[in-house]
């Protein structure tokens, strides 16, 4: 019950946070306004698929190096597959990344469960795998995205009835956000898959004493994790038109951002909102950095000092809740 | 008497030689080496000469010594992602100060980011207890951007690669590369540390059960701190010899292809990654097996994409058929 309080506390600490950085936002910049809320959203949307993505895996008790490779493989195989196809032909390359995608995630944790590696030994190899697949999809950042796929993530909902100040303030990028992620994780927190899931991450040993089936339910943590990866790829191809092979800064930015969203590496613990709150944190420190006209590459060094700090503060935390 | 002497018959084979295998875990790498020597005269006859030899034992030698720093915090169940941002960082800032410096003031002021670094990994996951693979990951981001800024501050300068970096990464002496001026006594050193000090027996301890070390009255963060420094000035090392091996001294991601084939280096070498078991004589093979196997996939006329493919699929591989033996006791 205790740790109920706990994490609800920190979810809502992160939420009194991130409205506090939107007024220091204010202040630093007076005419941020709607629209530039509208390309924040837009800019988290990658990074936001990539956390959920880890976040699952994290859960589940293990980790995924290999998320920032998978984005890039689904981005450039969605990308060069739409490249002077039709509009309609789009739909199908959507549902075809997203199955490779959890089938790819599939791969991973079946070679976890058979082979018995360590999981970061496992993904640090896919992440070979899925970098090197990436470069034969597409040798150079290229492809092309269908326009309306692209017009997404572009603009704002209109709610009939709703005053337009209003609506200026939802876009589609955040709507579609909540969308993909509550279709997924909303059912599955409420099934006896995701009790499951919390319950391999807590102790692989007392669950399985229990009856869950252990293998199958880390395969299928491993699987949505794919496909939430190949969400955070489609996103990517979405926001730039292309695809690109080499992965972006996802795989270190996710696990910061699990962390700062209360989810105890190890498992168990935690849950989806927090890593989401976190994420949008992240990058509104870096929107506000660039507002007060810092060097990018100093950007960079606080960025990570930032990240370090939080893990610091994190594992420190985990530290005390185990001995108290 | 019948009766005595069948006794050994009894165990198969298969499970003799397992057994063997995993008494003497070289030998397997070993084989594999030889495997893969043979594959390669086949596949190109005449290729494996002495300059051959010279040439792969050349480029294994900076790879062998950031598997060593690996190897080393694998033991302690750690890793440390930070090796090729600290190896390319010391030979950047000593090329840059290289043209106004004597090297040797160059070498030892490039040496003390390497030791910041270490420093602050150590503190972070002996103290605060971040998995090192989260912390390192994070330093190393830190080391890029300030390598970025201090590049625009010395764009002016130049950069420049002291001579005798040169002759010690690419000369040869006798048919025998310099580079193993440095790097046999660095070798020796590590596996005598490991094996015959009390530092080295603590690495393992931690590594085998970390509280049973600690309850024997081991001060974990000290040992972790030491540990975390060591690897960074060892990466700090593979850089010098490394930029004066490839000659790409204002590259700002010059060691950064090394890193994952560092720890799967390791890894191949029989090193686990959840600590207590290993050691750095089976890295060093595990440094020129993966050296070998890139040629082979370079004279195949692979493309890069199905050489990264086949590379994690070796790494995976190698590893699990190794836990294998290693399990079947």
């Amino acid at each position: 019950m205790t740790s109920v309080i706990r994490r609800q506390g920190w979810v809502s600490g992160l939420v009194v946070l991130l409205a506090l950085l939107f007024v220091v936002t204010k202040l630093i910049q007076p005419g941020y306004g709607a629209g530039d809320f509208g390309s924040l959203a837009r800019a988290v949307l990658p990074y936001a698929f990539a956390v959920a993505a880890q976040t699952i895996v994290v859960i589940a008790g293990g980790i995924d190096l290999s998320v920032a490779a998978m984005m890039a493989l689904t981005s450039v195989t969605a990308a060069s597959m739409m490249n002077g196809a039709s509009e309609e032909f789009a739909a199908l390359v959507v549902v075809f990344v997203l199955l490779m995608g959890f089938v790819l995630g599939a791969c991973n944790g079946l070679l976890i469960v058979v082979t018995r590696v360590p999981d970061i030994v496992v993904t640090l190899a896919t992440l070979f795998v899925l970098q090197g697949a990436a470069l034969l999809v597409l040798e150079a950042p290229g492809g092309a995205a269908a326009e309306w796929l692209k017009a997404l993530i572009v603009g704002t909902v209109p709610i009939p009835g709703v005053p337009e100040a209003i609506t200026a303030w939802i876009p589609k990028a955040l709507v579609l956000l909540i969308v993909c992620l509550g279709i997924v994780w909303i059912p599955l927190k409420r099934s006896r898959l995701g009790l499951s899931i919390y319950a391999i991450g807590s102790s692989e040993l007392a669950a399985f004493r229990s009856g869950v089936p252990v293998a199958s339910t880390k395969i299928i943590a491993y699987a949505l994790g794919g496909l939430f990866a190949a969400m955070g790829g489609l996103s990517l191809t979405m926001s730039t038109g292309i695809g690109a092979p080499i992965p972006g800064p996802y795989l270190l930015a996710s696990v910061a951002a699990v962390v700062l969203g209360g989810v105890t590496l190890g498992g168990g613990r935690g849950g989806l909102v927090g890593p989401i709150v976190a994420v949008f944190i992240l990058r509104l420190v870096r929107t506000d950095l660039t507002l007060l006209a810092v060097d990018p590459n100093v950007t960079t060094i606080i960025e990570g000092v930032i990240m370090v700090v939080v893990v610091m503060l994190g594992a420190f935390i985990a530290m005390r809740g185990r001995s108290s | 008497m019948s009766e005595i002497a069948s006794t050994p018959q009894a165990v198969s084979l298969g499970r003799r030689i397992r057994r063997f295998m995993s008494d003497q875990p070289l030998v397997p790498l070993v084989i594999l080496l030889v495997l893969l020597v043979v594959l390669l005269q086949i596949l190109r006859p005449g290729i494996v000469n002495e300059r051959w030899i010279a040439n792969t034992v050349k480029f294994a030698i900076p790879l062998a010594i950031l598997a060593g720093c690996q190897t080393m915090t694998m033991l302690t169940g750690g890793i440390d992602l930070s090796v090729s941002t600290v190896a390319t960082m010391s030979a950047f800032i000593m090329a840059s100060l290289a043209s106004a410096y004597h090297p040797a003031t160059a070498i030892a002021i490039a040496l003390i980011p390497a030791l910041l670094i270490g420093v602050a990994n150590g503190i972070g996951i002996g103290i605060f207890r971040v998995h090192p693979l989260i912390m390192t990951l994070g330093t190393s981001l830190i080391g890029t951007g300030f390598l970025q800024v201090y590049q625009r501050t010395v764009i002016s300068t130049g950069t420049k690669i002291p001579d005798f970096l040169t002759w010690l990464g690419t000369g040869l002496t006798y048919g025998f590369p310099n580079a193993l001026l440095l790097f046999v006594p660095v070798a020796a050193l590590i596996i005598f540390t490991l094996n015959r000090t009390g530092f080295g027996r603590l690495l393992y301890a931690v590594g085998d059960n970390e509280k049973a070390t600690r309850l024997s009255g081991v001060i974990y963060s000290q040992v972790i701190i030491a540990l975390y420094v060591v690897s960074s000035l060892l990466a700090g090392v593979a850089g010098f010899l490394y930029v004066g091996l490839i000659k790409a001294p204002s590259s700002l991601s010059l060691a950064e292809p090394l890193l994952l084939p560092s720890v799967a280096a390791a890894v191949v070498g029989g090193t686990s990654i959840f600590g207590g078991r290993g050691g750095y004589a089976g890295t060093i093979v595990g440094a020129l097996i993966l050296t070998v196997l890139t040629t082979l996939l370079t004279i195949l006329q692979m493309p890069e994409g199905s050489r990264r493919i086949l590379f994690g699929a070796i790494v995976l591989l190698v590893t699990a058929a190794y836990l294998r033996i290693v399990e079947d006791r």
